[in-house]
């Protein structure tokens, strides 16, 4: 059961998202989050709107999964809708005790609610589309001017890189303590919650420990195979850019002008 | 001079306590061995025996605090050519989940060769060809942790034989695998010296896997207690068990036959030349 979380949702499919570079994809979902909140008016919203539904469409990603991460996001939305709903200038439409309900308050929660379910879709777009290592990948890439700022681009990059590797034997290591512990008479299953939250000492402690010996373990054998840190390395996996990553930048360049063009115009 | 060799190389853990009630004990003592290129060589001997340190000396993991250990006629102990050394001995650790660094089998193979700032198309060349040659090609797009103790060591070897190492020396490679991973990677490992002509050290206490090695050396508290052809070191039964270690089951049972009475020309040390041995004592 413990061994079914999956990391960052990747759902391999062979869509064109999937094969898009992904710096460029990172790039993008960072301007195109930009770009959903530069909507000032229906016009616009509706321009995003279409660009979201069409990468949904062409993710080859099931809708159902996109449901399920909008599920727990489901009470913020709503909250955010409903307390935009009350802070609005002008001529009040409703009135009741003190809350009053005007135009610009129901324009504003509407726009907040679908803004916050377009976010939530796009973003699960980069992540369904892409591997971890990809993205992590990605990101080192991009971190790298950073570098200039003395920020140690390589060793996060590779703290995560570790880090998405030893998730899945840790939680088999989780699995296997626990089932030690309660073949020594732990229970974990009853009482109260501070009584449960105890029961996890005995599963955390020898984790813990384990985590560090393998930590001392895996250190020596990336010595033994010569690593340095990041000078002087190179990458077998290159990323290269493709006419398909040009045509996904002419497209968000072509929705940004037209969102733009809304703004002003309409 | 030979691709390996220690001269006197003596070691101990230094820890201040030790020092003041002046009991340091020595993990190495005084250990002269040599290993030529292209040899097949197992290192035997029980745990804390100092085989462990032993390898890992061989790649400048550990330092000498005695002696000398030369890799290719570099001195180990000179840290401006401390990376020549491991380029030219890889060493592959007892437990293979805590070897591998990235989650696609692939890209953990190139782990190496990327560290050594190999051409990406070189890199992409001599994985393919490390994954091969110990015949986990087909994995290359898994991920470690869905893979059996036996493939995960597979891959582990392979990640050092990306670096194109001319020796590998294996750490109880096969100590927490089970039987069909450890024949896996003893296959796998015999074939590496045979074809391509590698040098490969392996340190064991399975006395079953130094069959087919080209010679042996036998450790016990720090020091060589012995060494030769496997014929050779497993015929001296009474002295190894003497120290606590073990000899192949058809070693133990033919030794035992000829102590009520049954003469051996030589004691065996795999099952088919037992038979052969039996029929011929016995028909």
């Amino acid at each position: 059961m413990i061994g079914d979380i999956t990391l960052g949702q990747y759902y391999p499919a062979k869509g064109i998202l999937h094969r898009l570079d992904p710096r460029i994809k990172v790039l993008l979902l960072m301007a195109s989050i930009v770009l959903i909140f530069c909507t000032f008016n229906f016009y616009a919203l509706g321009i995003v709107t279409a660009l979201v539904i069409a990468s949904v469409i062409m993710s080859k990603v099931p809708l159902k999964l996109y449901l399920k991460s909008m599920k727990a996001i489901i009470f913020v939305i709503l909250l955010t809708a409903v307390l935009n709903l009350f802070y609005g200038a002008g001529e009040p439409i409703f009135e009741w005790w003190v809350f009053r309900i005007t135009r610009a308050g129901i324009h504003n929660s509407i726009f907040i609610a679908v803004r916050i379910v377009l976010l939530v879709m796009l973003s699960s777009t980069l992540t369904f589309t892409t591997s971890p290592t990809d993205l992590t990948d990605a990101l080192e890439r991009l971190m790298k001017p950073l570098g200039i700022f003395k920020i140690k681009t390589h060793e996060i990059a590779m703290m995560m890189t570790i880090a998405l590797r030893f998730v899945p034997t840790l939680l088999e290591e989780t699995d296997k303590i626990m089932s030690a512990q309660k073949a020594r008479g732990a229970d974990m299953e009853s009482g109260n919650i501070l009584k449960r939250i105890k029961a996890l000492i005995p599963i955390l402690i020898p984790l813990f420990v384990s985590a560090f010996r393998r930590a001392y373990e895996l250190a020596m054998a990336m010595e033994c195979r010569c690593y340095q840190g990041g000078s002087g390395r190179t990458r077998m996996k290159q990323l290269h850019m493709g006419a398909r990553d040009a045509v996904a930048i002419i497209i968000i360049a072509l929705v940004t002008a037209g969102v733009v063009l809304c703004n002003i115009f309409l | 001079m030979d691709f390996i060799e220690t001269r006197n190389l003596t070691f101990f853990y230094e820890s201040e306590e030790d020092e003041q009630q002046n009991n340091v004990r020595n993990v190495l003592d005084s250990v002269s061995i040599s290993v030529k290129q292209g040899e097949f060589l197992a290192v035997i001997g029980h745990n804390g025996s100092g085989k462990s340190t032993l390898s890992k000396h061989m790649n400048a993991i550990l330092l000498p605090t005695g002696g000398k250990m030369y890799v290719d006629g570099i001195d180990t102990s000179d840290e401006s050519r401390i990376y020549d050394v491991r380029r030219k001995v890889g060493l592959v650790l007892q437990n293979p989940d805590n070897q591998l660094v990235a989650s696609i089998v692939e890209e953990d193979v190139a782990f190496g060769p990327e560290n050594l700032g190999v051409e990406p198309e070189e890199i992409r060349r001599r994985v393919d060809s490390a994954l091969k040659a110990v015949d986990m090609y087909e994995y290359r797009l898994h991920a470690p942790h869905k893979l059996s103790g036996g493939q995960k060591q597979r891959v582990a070897i392979a990640g050092i034989l990306a670096m194109e190492p001319d020796c590998i020396v294996l750490d109880e490679p096969t100590a927490m695998l089970d039987p069909k991973g450890r024949e896996e990677v003893i296959t796998a490992i015999t074939r590496l010296n045979k074809e391509q002509g590698i040098t490969v050290v392996l340190i064991t206490h399975n006395m079953e896997e130094t069959v087919g090695c080209d010679r042996i050396i036998v450790i016990d508290d720090g020091k060589v207690l012995t060494e030769g052809t496997p014929h050779r070191v497993f015929s001296q039964v009474d002295r190894l068990r003497r120290h606590h270690l073990d000899v192949p089951q058809s070693t133990e049972l033919c030794s035992r036959l000829s102590a009520i009475g049954l003469n051996f020309s030589n004691l065996p040390l795999s099952t088919e030349e037992c038979v052969e041995e039996l029929l011929e004592v016995l028909g």
